[in-house]
Order: C-alpha cells, then sequence, then structure tokens
C-alpha cells in the first residue's frame, strides 16, 4: 500500500495569499476585538472584559451618540438602496439598448466619478452647494426656483440625506457596470424565444431580463450594505470629524474615529474606539450572514 | 607599531566620522502651524542656524484639525519629531504623563516666562513645565474701517452700540453685517462664545469659579451668552449655516462683510489680503464703564520629545525659543500671535499693537473650558461648539443649552457634582 503524497504544491501557492491576508487583514481585525476588552486606567493597560461595550450600549451618552449614528448609517444606506441601485438598473438597462448611440461615451461619464477621491468628490459637492460661492443657488435662480435653495449641508433635517446623495452620484457607476455585464450575458436565443411568444419591450425586461440579473442585484446589494456601513471618507471631508450639523450627519465611521483618534480637545481613546469598530463589525457580519444564508440560497437560478 | 599607527589611523577615520555626525544633527519639530511654513524657513530657523551651526532644523507641520490626532499615533509609534509644538492644557500634559514630553524645568530659559503664561503647560500642581510658552492670541471683532467710516458707524463699546451698528450695516445693505458661519461649529464657540463670555462671568473669577465648583453652567453669567449669541443669527450671511471657516475669512478680506469675530491669529493672513483699512475692537461690554475682559489665550509653547536622539540641540533650540530674540522675531513675523515672555516686545503691525494693547486696558483670561474642564467624556468644549451652534440657529434656549452643559460636565467632574 502507498502512502498518500503529500501535496506541498497546495500549500506553496495558498502561502502568499494566506499570508498577506492574515497580516494586513485577520491579524488587525483580532487584534481590534482583543483591544476592546482593555482599558487605560492611570498609564497601564488593563483587562476589563467588555467593561467597554457595557459603556457603549449602556452609559446614555455613549449609547445615544451609537444609536444616532447607527440610524444615521441605516438611513445612508436607504437612501443607496432606493436610489442608487434603481438607477443604476436603469441606467444599465438603457445602455444596453442595442440602437443607443454614444454608449461607451456615457458608460465612462458616468463611471467617471467612481474613481474620483473622496476629498475631491466632497470638496467639489461642498463648493457646488455653498451658498456664498456656489453655482447651485445661481442655477436655481435662472429657472426661477431660488426659494427652493436652502444651505443643504448645514441644516440638520437635510445635511445627511445630501451627503448620501452625492455618494450615490459617485458611486452609482458600480451597479451601472455589474448590471451591465449581466444583462450583457443574457443570450439573445432567450429574447428572441420570448419575442416570439409576445414578450417585447419593457415586458421582455421585468418577465426576462430582471429575474435573470436577480443574483447581481443581490451581490449589489450587499456591496452597498458593506460599503455604507463601513461609510466614513466623504462624511469626514465634508463635514469634519464633528459631523456637524449637531451630529446629524454622524455615522458608525465618524463617530469610532472621534472616539478612537480624539478630537480637538478630546484625547483618543483606542479601546472605546475598538469596541465601536466592534460593534461595527457585528453589525456587517450579521447583516452579510442574513443575505448569505437567508436570501442568496432561496434565490432561484437560471440555466442559460 | 605599525598596529599603533593602524589604531590611530582608526580613531582619526573615529573622529572624522563623529564630527561629521554632529554637524548633521537634525531637529524636525511637528506642528500644527502649515500656515507659518514659509515665515519659519525664511526667518526663524535661518536666524537660529546662524547662531547654531551645528543644528540644523526642520519644520514639518500637519494640518490643524489632525495634528492631535497624527500626533499621539506617531508618538505612539515613536517616529515623532525631536520638537513638539504643544497644544495648551490637556492634549500636552497627556503626552508628558505618557512619558512623551520631556520635563523642562532645569533649564534656566524658563525663567523668562510668568507663572500665567507656564500655566497651560505644566502638572495641575505646577511641579514640572513640559513647554516653553510661545505665544497667545487675542478674542476680539477686527472690522472694516472704510466700511465704518462709509456708514458713519462709531466704533462699538458697549453691547447696545455693538447690536445699534450691525443693525445701521443691515439695513444699508451693501455689507453683510457680520462674517461667521456656523459648518465648521468651532468658530461659534472659539470666536463667539468665548470671545464675548468673559464680560459675563467676569474672566478669570469666572472661569476659576467654576472649576472650584462654585459656579454652575447653569448660573445667569454662564448663560447670558448664549442669548447674547441667538441674536448674532439674523447678522449672519444667507445659509450661514453652511458657510465655513475660510468662507467667512473670504467674505471679510473680500469686502463684503463689515464686521469679523476674530482671533488674532488672522491678523497676518488678513494684512496680506485686504485692500481696505482694518481695525479692531474689543469685546463689547454691557454698560458704559464696566470693566473689561478679554481672551488672551495662550495657545502655543514647545517641547521636547522624551525619546529625542539629540536632547542638547533640542535644548539648544528651546533655550533660544525662550529668548527675547525668538519673541521678537515670532511676534514682528506673526502679527497676532503675542509673546507671552516677561520682556516686552514691541510690535510694529498697527492691527497687532492695538489689539496687545487691550491688556493693558482689561483684565484678561484664558478660554473657560480649557484648564481641566474638558478632561472628561463628554467633552465640554467639543460640546460648547455644538451649544455656540445651537444658540446661534436658535436650535434650543440658552436655558436649555446651559443645562445640557451642566449635566454633561457633572456626570463625570466631581467638584460640580
Amino acid at each position: 500500500m502507498q502512502k498518500p503524497r503529500i501535496r506541498w504544491h497546495i500549500a506553496v501557492f495558498l502561502a502568499p495569499a494566506v499570508l498577506v491576508y492574515t497580516a494586513v487583514m485577520i491579524f488587525p481585525l483580532f487584534n481590534t476585538l482583543r483591544l476592546s476588552l482593555f482599558s487605560k486606567v492611570d498609564q497601564e493597560r488593563v483587562y476589563v472584559g467588555l467593561q467597554n461595550f457595557q459603556t457603549l450600549f449602556g452609559d446614555p451618552f455613549w449609547s445615544e451618540q451609537f444609536w444616532n449614528a447607527l440610524g444615521n448609517n441605516f438611513w445612508f444606506f436607504l437612501i443607496h438602496m432606493l436610489v442608487q441601485n434603481p438607477i443604476g438598473i436603469a441606467l444599465a438597462a438603457i445602455l444596453s439598448h442595442p440602437r443607443l448611440r454614444f454608449a461607451a461615451l456615457y458608460r465612462s461619464a458616468i463611471f467617471i466619478p467612481t474613481i474620483l477621491s473622496f476629498v475631491i468628490v466632497g470638496f467639489a459637492w461642498k463648493l457646488i452647494l455653498s451658498p456664498i460661492w456656489g453655482i447651485a443657488p445661481g442655477m436655481l435662480d435662472a429657472v426661477g426656483l431660488k426659494s427652493l435653495f436652502a444651505p443643504w449641508l448645514g441644516k440638520e433635517e437635510y445635511a445627511l440625506t445630501t451627503l448620501a446623495l452625492i455618494s450615490v452620484w459617485q458611486f452609482v457607476g458600480i451597479p451601472m457596470m455589474l448590471i451591465y455585464a449581466a444583462l450583457l450575458s443574457i443570450p439573445e436565443e432567450v429574447l428572441e424565444a420570448g419575442e416570439i411568444d409576445g414578450i417585447t419591450g419593457m415586458s421582455a425586461f421585468w418577465k426576462i431580463k430582471l429575474p435573470l440579473i436577480l443574483p447581481s442585484i443581490g451581490i449589489i446589494s450587499i456591496l452597498t450594505f458593506v460599503g455604507n456601513f463601513n461609510a466614513f471618507d466623504l462624511i469626514y471631508a465634508a463635514q469634519g470629524a464633528l459631523a456637524g450639523p449637531d451630529f446629524s450627519t454622524d455615522i458608525l465611521g465618524t463617530f469610532m474615529y472621534r472616539t478612537f483618534f480624539g478630537f480637538q480637545l478630546q484625547l483618543g481613546d483606542p479601546h472605546m474606539g475598538s469596541a465601536i469598530a466592534g460593534a461595527m463589525f457585528a453589525i456587517i457580519l450579521v447583516g452579510v450572514c442574513i443575505y448569505l444564508f437567508g436570501i442568496q440560497t432561496r434565490m432561484r437560478r437560471y440555466q442559460l | 607599531m605599525k598596529r599603533k599607527i593602524i589604531s590611530l589611523a582608526l580613531a582619526g577615520t573615529a573622529l572624522v566620522a563623529t564630527s561629521a555626525y554632529a554637524e548633521d544633527v537634525t531637529l524636525t519639530i511637528e506642528s500644527w502651524r502649515n500656515d507659518d511654513l514659509t515665515l519659519w524657513q525664511d526667518k526663524i530657523i535661518p536666524a537660529f542656524e546662524a547662531e547654531h551651526p551645528g543644528i540644523k532644523v526642520k519644520f514639518t507641520p500637519s494640518a490643524p484639525a489632525e495634528y492631535n490626532a497624527v500626533l499621539n499615533s506617531k508618538l505612539d509609534a515613536g517616529s515623532a519629531g525631536d520638537l513638539i509644538t504643544c497644544r495648551p492644557f490637556d492634549a500636552s500634559l497627556a503626552l508628558f504623563d505618557a512619558g512623551h514630553l520631556a520635563d523642562l524645568d532645569d533649564m534656566e530659559a524658563m525663567g523668562n516666562f510668568s507663572d500665567v503664561a507656564k500655566s497651560a503647560w505644566q502638572t495641575d500642581d505646577g511641579s514640572a513645565s513640559f513647554c516653553v510658552p510661545m505665544a497667545s492670541v487675542i478674542h476680539g471683532f477686527i472690522y472694516n474701517k472704510d466700511a465704518f467710516a462709509e456708514l458713519g458707524i462709531e466704533v462699538p463699546t458697549t453691547e447696545a452700540e455693538f447690536f445699534a451698528a450691525l443693525d445701521t450695516i443691515k439695513e444699508d445693505g451693501s455689507y453683510i453685517p457680520m462674517a461667521m458661519g456656523t459648518n465648521d461649529q468651532w468658530e461659534a464657540a472659539t470666536m463667539g462664545y468665548n470671545n464675548i463670555g468673559p464680560n459675563y462671568w467676569k474672566g478669570e473669577e469666572g472661569r476659576l469659579a467654576l472649576i472650584k465648583g462654585e459656579q454652575k453652567l447653569t448660573d445667569p453669567q454662564w448663560v447670558a451668552p448664549y442669548a447674547t449669541l441667538a441674536k448674532w443669527g439674523g447678522y449672519l450671511g444667507d445659509g450661514y449655516e453652511a458657510q465655513t471657516y475660510p468662507d467667512s475669512q473670504n467674505l471679510f478680506t473680500l469686502g463684503r462683510a463689515a464686521v469679523y469675530p476674530a482671533g488674532s491669529w488672522e491678523i497676518s493672513g488678513f494684512n496680506a489680503l485686504v485692500d481696505f483699512e482694518m481695525g479692531a475692537f474689543k469685546p463689547p461690554v454691557q454698560n458704559a464703564g464696566d470693566t473689561c475682559y478679554i481672551s488672551d489665550h495662550t495657545d502655543i509653547g514647545i517641547g521636547m520629545n522624551a525619546k529625542t536622539a539629540n536632547p542638547e540641540a533640542a535644548k539648544t533650540f528651546l533655550s533660544w525659543v525662550a529668548s527675547p530674540e525668538f519673541a521678537s522675531i515670532f511676534g514682528n513675523a506673526l502679527p497676532g500671535f503675542f509673546p507671552l515672555s516677561s520682556t516686552p516686545v514691541e510690535l510694529e503691525d498697527p492691527l497687532a499693537k492695538e489689539i496687545v494693547g487691550w491688556r493693558g486696558e482689561c483684565e484678561s483670561t484664558i478660554r473657560s473650558t480649557y484648564q481641566i474642564l474638558s478632561r472628561g467624556t463628554p467633552n465640554l468644549e467639543n460640546d460648547t461648539w455644538g451649544a455656540s451652534v445651537a444658540a446661534i440657529k436658535g436650535t434650543s434656549t440658552p436655558e436649555e443649552l446651559g443645562q445640557k452643559l451642566q449635566n454633561g460636565l457633572a456626570s463625570w467632574y466631581a467638584p460640580q457634582q
């Protein structure tokens, strides 16, 4: 009987990816979770168990900020789901229309903001919407709608929605590209067979194409979810770490940053910051699990 | 014999090597004053290097809003510069307690400063000083002299005159009465609340009473400034809610606004930009003849990284910073940052001279929230930003704001419980 050969090549080929991923992702993740179980007392780091989480959810000062940030995060996500993804799908459907001219031009133009830095996007939109120098008041004035203008980024009731729409503007290219690719992969035969059965135009989209691109929409939803709950850059670039006005644009990312690194006279607290990061990780994990086990396994797939 | 020659030669090269090394001592300064980069490179550093040939100095500032976070990370990682520009009070005290800043009490040059000047960079009991005081900033209002002359407005000294002047500017309509926005929040607290506040809580008297727990933030002298700020909203430009700090600066320097609630640090920047004559008036008092109080805030110090590789060179630099020579270069190169050294410095800039003159007429104090009171969570300074914005926007009443701040402070500060 021959001994089964040890297949070294598997380990060798996996090693680079595993090592790099462990060093830059897995180790920091677990180290952050470990850090959240400690606290600093008189310059000494001491183990305090789950006390930081108890403070985060039990102390009204912390929990109020946490729930405010979480609520804002859900609103941020909701706007992306309701605005970004439907527009992305609609754009992809229009772009995939065979008789559309300049499709490549539109496609690039819509995708370009995605590759811009958050800082540029935040700064450009801040200028566009500025009540003093911005072009938004002037443009509204030109069509006689000046009364509709408000300093949106400075008003508690509009600021978060405005920032979410800016983020939608920046990232609408991503769902568009993914759906566009999915639409292109639908074979002509399927559509032609539908046409013979009398399904054309809009109903061809709703009855044939949409069911076929549902898995892609699922992937986009989960990417949006993870992206939004990890969001930080745009809010920080546009509103600063205090996420003004009056914390109305504070999301988990900015709350974590402010706590971890400190702000102005407030000193950083890496341990509480890690606790918030841990809570963010848990929320995203739960969301992804719900999607993976609750939705994706039930999604019907079609053999094309 | 041969061996001796070799060892001599070796010793010789070693000597050459060390002396070459000594000439290469480079000190790096961490700072948040990126606005001052050219000043350091063109004036301060050359003046120092001319006197101390063995030492090179590099000024490496980072953005003001990120400085504390960046510095803390660098210090923890051991990659921070040799000299560290010190924020006043707790941010630096925490660095000292964590062993990042060296104790400077044995430095002879520290004798050039008064106790008040050193207070921002000392332990609570005053036993150790860890930063050389560099400068303070004074709050008040800068105004457009041409606009005031055009509209026939006298410089206001009382609050009634102040609001009457703003009314006149508003009615005329060619200028925005006051350039300030609430988007960045700190302007409302720093140039608003802590600018006009000392006249209400009587400067040091109220500030120290608050620290001792003898006064509360719900007392009338602490709430009244919010009521005054609430009146400001009507005099700020359209859409002030989204107006940022640079927006406000530009509105004033472009001559579109008549009054700018200021800190004196604006002077050098404004001098370069305006084409009208500027004047300054101190925060108006409630009734004519009242004692005036100004916020003369110890703002910048400089200390030594305890882990620096070149402690001797760093101390040489710090001693020079404490000298009258540096005070004179710094005070005149950066009008608006007033040197704290005991030897008086003659300032050339008229606006800076006007403002520093208030030190003689009024009682000086520092910002109420900076010493001790912003040590806990919730942070009183950050809360004051939000409260001042809410007062100006009118989203909360002054009494509610006072109560909220008091509750936050009392939740962790024993003397207020």
